[in-house]
């Protein structure tokens, strides 16, 4: 999304052009135009603009992304963090939003 | 109009549990056995909006099992998922039921759905739709393409504001403990003698918070781009501080009222405006995370700063304004 960024360089988004076959899949299920088909393969033309949902990494046939996906919620991470805590555990569970 | 009532009343969490459809197949229309098959969550407000997008069309609507949550978040959290469709499209009998072998996916749901995989695992392949479901009808139309402009999301004032209605649902419990605090405060104070002078200082106190909350859920999103800063923590910060400043020209009474007032309300508005993330459709969990660790204690050493200064005051009054 060019007109709402979060945090620039911090995304966990990796990509390998030399496993990329060009089937398109990534560029198809971003939300966010982080990939272009050029020449037959994947550009990573946005790489700050990424969420890391997840999406591109799971549909790409030959593994050529790979993201440490998860949802950018803050309670989401909050909860993680709280039921790390010995006696915290028991009132919260991990990754306990939109549920 | 009774949808209308019901689509606001989920958002604030009223009867969220009843917005679930039971998953199957389901007809739009009367559809044959070329029809296309869309596959959807079996979140109500979806399921309604697809009703109404594609109203007059002939489809197949396969709902899936993800527990009342919309397709986005159950991909997020993998109810939505590869194995999950195969296995309705293996209950409805849906390869006795229809001729192609195609199944429609909302593209938001590829966080969860392999498409590629699909094929292996219930004889239909996947092609992504596009991310709205108003743009359903022209992808339908232009034989399954869908173009840039339908694949990009996009976080609009109304949108920015519906999903707000979210967060007031999830803060309840913590603004009731917020309240009880206050109260708690209150006690500890010289009013804390008579019941009006706890009243008094507690309202005015949970008031501020009650500012900061609505700061950070309400304002911040409204004008989510107008705060130069990046981190929604930030954002939260800035509002809040200038939401303070206001509340204590108005409301307060010297100094160090008005300076705990001003830490309060930014800390309030930060906190929520950080929670305001999970509603976005652009930060990442390194992102969030990265803020997370950067802001929550600016916003820990700021409400200290703010119940020592308010207590101070309200026990020392014009000795700690003399003074300091």
């Amino acid at each position: 999304m060019k007109e709402f960024r979060h945090l620039e360089n911090i995304v966990t988004l990796e990509y390998h052009p030399d496993k990329c076959v060009g089937c398109g899949a990534c560029t198809t299920v971003c939300p966010h135009g982080v990939f272009n088909q050029e020449n037959g393969k994947a550009l990573l033309a946005d790489r700050d603009g990424c969420m890391e949902c997840g999406a591109c990494a799971l549909n790409c046939p030959t593994r050529a992304i790979v993201v440490r996906s998860g949802v950018g919620c803050a309670q989401a991470i909050l909860y993680g963090w709280l039921s790390a805590i010995p006696f915290l555990r028991r009132l919260f569970v991990p990754d306990a939003c939109c549920s | 109009m009774a949808d209308r009532i019901g689509a606001i009343s989920v958002r604030l969490g009223i009867g969220r549990d009843n917005y679930r459809i039971a998953p199957g197949l389901y007809a739009l229309g009367e559809p044959g056995a070329a029809s296309p098959v869309l596959v959807t969550c079996n979140f109500k407000l979806t399921v309604d909006l697809l009703r109404r997008e594609l109203a007059g069309r002939a489809l197949w609507l396969l709902v899936v099992e993800t527990y009342g949550i919309n397709v986005w978040c159950a991909a997020g959290k993998k109810s939505f998922s590869t194995e999950e469709i195969a296995g309705r499209v293996r209950a409805a009998g849906l390869e006795k039921v229809v001729t192609h072998r195609r199944l429609i996916l909302p593209q938001l749901a590829a966080p969860g759905v392999a498409a590629q995989k699909l094929r292996k695992l219930c004889g239909f392949s996947g092609v992504f739709g596009p991310v709205r479901a108003d743009d359903l009808p022209a992808f339908l139309d232009a034989d399954m393409h869908a173009g840039p402009e339908m694949r990009n999301v996009e976080f609009k004032l109304a949108e920015r504001l519906k999903v707000a209605l979210v967060e007031v649902h999830g803060a309840r419990k913590f603004m009731g403990w917020i309240l009880a605090a206050c109260f708690l405060l209150a006690l500890l104070g010289p009013g804390g003698f008579s019941f009006a002078g706890i009243a008094g200082a507690g309202a005015g106190a949970f008031g501020v918070a009650l500012a900061g909350f609505l700061t950070g859920v309400f304002i911040v999103p409204a004008f989510l781009r107008r705060i130069p800063v990046r981190a929604f923590a930030a954002k939260g910060l800035i509002a809040g501080a200038l939401m303070g400043l206001l509340l204590a020209a108005i409301l307060g009474r010297a100094w160090p009222e008005k300076t705990a007032a001003l830490m309060a309300c930014a800390a309030f508005a930060s906190w929520f405006a950080m929670h305001y993330t999970g509603s976005t459709p652009f930060t990442s969990l390194s992102g969030v995370d990265r803020e997370m660790r950067r802001y929550m204690p600016v916003q820990a050493v700021l409400i200290v700063f703010a119940t020592m200064f308010w207590l101070a005051w309200a026990w020392w009054g014009d000795s700690v304004t003399r003074g300091l």
